[in-house]
């Protein structure tokens, strides 16, 4: 059909606006409480997309991925702390050792043949016992906490990341923004390729010339590093750190939440359940308050059955009905005519 | 053929064992480049297991595989089908949640020159195999028939010049495998493929093979032209069934 509107170019109209609305609101709406609200919405966001990369394209399951924003938090903090290097220059050193990590455990795991829950297992282990060596390190404060001094002394609040919520909300959509787009470039490159051929069947893949272990390797670092620049945001945004929130198990899962409710193994997933889940817990909360209940827990029972009913009623996600409702394809998806 | 002038598949004195049970015990053939080569056999006598030791999923216990005169084994998978050697598996496994396109775009890559080269060899090969119509659809959506030939395709779009076919007209209906077999003569004589193929439905191997290896438990009980090998009483015997007098 010629009439039919080219998806792709709708999809980055949709897109194109959906930055735009992001970018826009925080100038006319000038509310602190809406911007912490949306600071933690695009941390998941960006979080999510980047353990997408890995479970959602090359089918390799993290449980442990706030691993790498704790590294990521605690090099990037160290670095300001102890030798004056701002967060700048820090961030490579994060990305750095958390693909260093990345890559210890997806060699350990993929040359051993560890697959699946097994793995999963693996990358858990690692995150605790992180946190057990975190617990015990007086140079990075341990058990008792690593914090930033707030003082600042040059003009630019930009410069050392000293500076208002809304500085940090930008950086987050930059961010957030940055990875879908290189998220986007990667699937479409012969790697991208590979990682959906692995996910889908290893020995399949294998007997189509790729080599699995490097293909899944590729995905556990690229992932681990990827994810470090959200634990560097999270250290100089919050000011605190410690080893039992930077690294804790819980945040691991929370991490997931979004793109198993966006839906895995698609592009915006990951950004459409933060934007749906982070937003829904807040509303929970807000909610509670005014009706005057408090009870402890009611707001995760009510949340956590919230989550088995979206899963169970969209179990791909929410975004791949929701995209072909607009008459989109995922790039993930997408086949492109001939 | 003279001695400088090597099969392009050789397998020499191949044994496998698993733990105390010998699946292949000192098998030795040869695949002459060109040529379409059956290797038959009753369940259980190894035809399997050979494959995955020709492309490189099992290590031999001893024994040799040369493709080309060169050393197979302690190859990878992945090293094996970049050697160009391109095969199909006895259960079928396309990839299920990509579409039929990208299951033979993933095949092409192997070439090493980027996605749009890979993508217009995989419209090659879904022409080639009338699969062209379902380039869009999800594999998993596929019959049984597309599916085989789906793996073929993605088989194909490696470059092979040997291909191993396990068992790909087994379950099809007999004008399926007519067409298939129409297929791989097609491959044979205008790409000049080498094939070696396991497979039970004989009257696919008589029309198309050039010769026929018999495993039986393990073991080489014939080696010959297809005419041949089906009149050796022991192939009668072990394989094919004895007729009641």
């Amino acid at each position: 059909m010629m009439a039919a509107p080219d998806p792709a170019r709708r999809g980055r109209l949709l897109f194109g606006g959906f930055a735009l609305v992001l970018a826009v609101w925080p100038l006319g709406i000038d509310d602190a409480y809406l911007v912490s609200v949306a600071i933690t919405m695009l941390w998941f966001a960006a979080v999510g997309q980047a353990w997408n990369l890995m479970m959602g394209f090359a089918g390799q399951l993290s449980l442990g991925h706030t691993l790498y924003v704790g590294l990521g938090a605690y090099t990037a903090a160290a670095l300001y702390v102890h030798f004056g290097i701002g967060p700048w220059i820090g961030v490579w050193a994060a990305v750095a050792v958390a693909a260093a990590a990345g890559a210890v455990i997806g060699g350990l795991g993929f040359r051993f043949g560890v697959r699946g829950v097994y793995f999963a297992l693996l990358t858990i282990a690692f995150a605790e016992f992180t946190r057990i060596g975190f617990d015990h390190l007086d140079w990075l404060g341990g058990s008792a906490g690593f914090f930033l001094p707030l003082d600042h002394d040059g003009a630019l609040p930009w410069a050392d990341l000293r500076g208002p919520p809304l500085l940090f909300y930008y950086l987050l959509l930059a961010y957030t923004l940055g990875l879908f787009l290189l998220c986007r470039a990667v699937i479409a490159r012969p790697l991208g390729y590979r990682w959906r051929a692995v996910r889908e069947d290893q020995e399949a893949a294998a007997a189509s010339g790729i080599n699995v272990f490097r293909t899944k390797l590729a995905a556990a670092v690229m992932s681990a590093a990827l994810t470090a620049p959200a634990g560097v945001i999270q250290a100089f945004y919050y000011n605190n750190l410690f080893p039992d929130q930077a690294f804790a198990m819980h945040r691991s899962i929370e991490m997931i939440l979004a793109p198993i409710v966006g839906g895995i193994g698609t592009l915006f997933g990951p950004i459409l359940g933060a934007v749906v889940l982070t937003p829904l817990g807040e509303a929970l909360t807000l909610g509670l308050e005014a009706l005057a209940i408090d009870l402890p827990g009611l707001k995760q029972t009510v949340y956590g059955v919230l989550l088995v009913v979206i899963v169970l009623r969209l179990p791909s996600g929410v975004w791949p009905p929701l995209a072909r409702r607009l008459g989109l394809g995922d790039a993930a998806t997408r086949t492109p005519d001939r | 053929m003279t001695a400088g002038d090597p099969p392009l598949l050789a397998v020499e004195q191949v044994t496998k064992r698993f733990r105390g049970l010998t699946a292949v015990a000192e098998v030795s053939f040869t695949v002459p480049g060109g040529a379409i080569v059956a290797l038959v056999g009753p369940n259980g006598a190894g035809k399997t297991t050979l494959f995955n030791m020709i492309s490189g999923v099992f290590r031999p216990t001893v024994g040799a595989i040369r493709l080309d005169g060169r050393d197979l084994v302690g190859l990878d998978p992945a090293r094996v089908c970049r050697l160009g050697v391109g095969r199909t598996f006895q259960l079928v496994r396309p990839f299920p949640a990509l579409t039929v396109l990208d299951n033979v775009l993933i095949g092409g890559l192997v070439h090493g020159d980027g996605v749009a080269a890979a993508r217009a060899r995989a419209w090659h090969e879904l022409d080639r195999l009338g699969l062209a119509g379902l380039a869009a659809r999800l594999a998993a959506s596929l019959t049984l028939p597309e599916r085989k030939l789906l793996e073929l395709a993605r088989a194909l779009a490696t470059g092979p010049r040997l291909l191993l076919l396990d068992e790909v007209l087994a379950g099809l209906r007999p004008t399926e495998v007519d067409q298939l077999v129409a297929v791989l003569r097609g491959l044979n004589q205008a790409l000049g493929i080498t094939i070696l193929m396991v497979e039970h439905v004989m009257r696919a191997v008589m029309a198309l093979s050039d010769r026929v290896v018999v495993l039986d438990h393990g073991v080489k009980i014939a080696d010959g032209a297809p005419a041949t090998v089906v009149a050796d009483p022991r192939v009668i015997e072990s394989y094919l069934g004895v007729e009641e007098p």
